[in-house]
């Protein structure tokens, strides 16, 4: 018998923690995202599973928290939306220095400075490029329905094991505040993760202690460092990447679109398709690694490709840098937490591809 | 079948919950459905909107241009959403308050004065199952017994013996519902 649920994507998110065994949820409550805690503060998992959900006195506190938890091999999570992940910045690239892995949530909202409450996607380059110091990523996944919010904290914890990393799942105010039809998943049992090779859970006899940290004064030894997590980003790109494509087989034109922005194309693509204009979508599920090589393969046949966004054109970045030249590239996107309509995108893609 | 509705009014006038009774009634006949709110500061106080769209399929945009139904409960959103009815589609509004009724020949329009209604009733929480019931009337896109089973859900257990006044409130809008044009 499928369980099934009226959630908001945050609730969601919060009940796929507590299912996927999260040990511990620490957060900082702002719009969009402040249903993460609430729903986590009703719920009470500490009596269901035994995971531990604490209001942190601040964004910076709750990164700490994060790293703290993690640290002993725990399943930690936080969640906020983007000036509270902008907060939390340092301590995110602590994590990946120290190569600790935990879920952030970033429920997007528009910005930049306090901005607006609304949905944006304008923390594109923070989430793919670095929003923090040093050479580090992050394994980017982008949720295009609450159902994904769900499932997604699932594959958040599991790619952060796999590589001990930090994984972020890059929302946004309209998946976040937004209520669907979800189908849970059984709860899986909270176990803690005990790779006594690395995680502080006290130091068994005959094995050196475990030290985390992200320091080490000694250059030679840092950048020693540093090529081993390339070395495990490369890892990543071969085997990680995740896209949907939808509508390509015949298209001629090619939305590239994730989260929220990938569902407004889905209907631009059907508005379009009465009018005889075949387009298709390829929406990437890992924004890092960014689906390079199947964006590049689908290049070639297409007559022009549209980058919507909710931003000013950060993806559209990426997409450039996976076809190259000879195709023809444009962005569309509303900012400051507008969202367009299927038929504004549409007609975009008319103005911007086919009359230009 | 896809109903792409939007509900809008004052904040406080249940439109938002109205859209999550609806919600629920879909789910319990194993629709898809999406529920997307306005959640700015209009909450506190201004105008709310809530777009509902119930389908036999994946639900692609949560966020609409036109709309099969609008759902409308007071001036500005009367104004605001007027013309994002689709020709042929459906306008219901509650007439109390407004200086400007619907103008348009190409939709089919409908009133349901709920909130007089829900004075009589002397619970005015319940306007909006009052609007609820006029808008099945119109269209019955869900069985009435899905949409008692989505206000069990909805009505926490303490509030339990509100059930039969929300019931009541549903016949009352289905009963005072009438056709102005179209």
């Amino acid at each position: 018998m499928k369980e099934l649920k009226l959630m908001k994507g945050n609730e969601a998110a919060a009940e796929g923690a507590i299912r996927a065994g999260a040990d511990g949820y620490f957060g900082y409550p702002i719009t969009p995202q402040s249903e993460v805690m609430e729903y986590l503060m009703a719920e009470q998992p500490e009596k269901r599973t035994g995971m531990v959900v604490l209001q942190a006195e601040s964004e910076l506190a709750a990164i700490n928290m994060v790293y703290g938890a993690a640290s002993t091999g725990k399943k930690a999570m936080t969640s906020s939306s983007s000036p509270g992940i902008s907060l939390m910045q340092e301590g995110i690239s602590y994590l990946a220095g120290a190569e600790l892995p935990c879920l952030i949530l970033n429920v997007v909202r528009g910005g930049p400075g306090l901005g607006t409450i609304q949905p944006s996607q304008a923390d594109y380059f923070q989430s793919t490029k670095g929003g923090g110091h040093g050479d580090y990523r992050l394994i980017v996944l982008a949720p295009s329905s609450v159902q994904e919010m769900f499932d997604f904290a699932f594959l958040g914890f599991d790619l952060a094991f796999k590589y001990r990393n930090p994984v972020l799942m890059l929302s946004d105010g309209l998946i976040g505040q937004m209520m669907e039809k979800v189908e849970l998943r059984e709860q899986l049992p909270r176990t803690t993760y005990f790779d006594r090779s690395w995680t502080l859970t006290g130091k068994p006899d005959g094995q050196e202690r475990n030290i985390v940290t992200s320091l080490d004064l000694d250059a030679s030894r840092q950048e020693v460092h540093n090529q081993h997590l390339q070395e495990k980003y490369r890892k990543c790109q071969a085997n990680e990447v995740r896209y949907e494509l939808l509508n390509t087989e015949d298209a001629e034109y090619l939305f590239v679109a994730y989260g929220s922005s990938a569902r407004i194309c889905q209907k631009a693509i059907q508005l379009g398709r009465e009018e005889g204009i075949k387009i298709g979508l390829l929406r990437p599920i890992t924004l890092w690694p960014y689906p390079a090589k199947p964006l590049a393969e689908l290049a070639p046949g297409m007559k022009g490709i549209l980058s919507v966004e909710q931003s000013a054109g950060q993806m559209v970045e990426d997409v450039r840098l996976s076809v190259g030249c000879g195709v023809h590239i444009e962005h569309f996107g509303r900012m400051g937490g507008m969202i367009p309509t299927p038929e504004e995108v549409l007609e975009n893609l008319k103005k911007l591809l086919i009359t230009k | 079948m896809t109903e792409e509705i939007i509900i809008a009014g004052f904040g406080g006038q249940g439109v938002l919950s109205m859209g999550k009774i609806l919600a629920y009634s879909a789910i319990m006949q194993n629709q898809e459905v999406s529920w997307f709110p306005s959640y700015g500061p209009e909450m506190r106080g201004g105008t709310a909107n809530v777009t509902v769209i119930l389908s036999d399929e994946r639900i692609s945009s949560p966020i609409l241009h036109f709309y099969d139904t609008a759902i409308l409960l007071n001036q500005q959103s009367l104004d605001k959403f007027e013309n994002s009815v689709k020709q042929g589609g459906v306008l219901l509004f509650d007439s109390n308050g407004l200086t400007r009724h619907p103008e348009r020949k190409d939709i089919r329009i409908y009133r349901v004065d709920a909130a007089d209604a829900s004075a009589k009733m002397e619970s005015a929480k319940v306007g909006n199952m009052i609007v609820l019931g006029g808008f099945l009337k119109i269209k019955p896109i869900v069985k009435l017994e899905n949409v008692y089973k989505g206000l069990e859900k909805s009505i926490p257990k303490r509030y339990g013996h509100l059930l039969e006044l929300n019931k009541k409130a549903i016949a009352v809008g289905q009963e005072i519902v009438e056709k102005v044009r179209g």
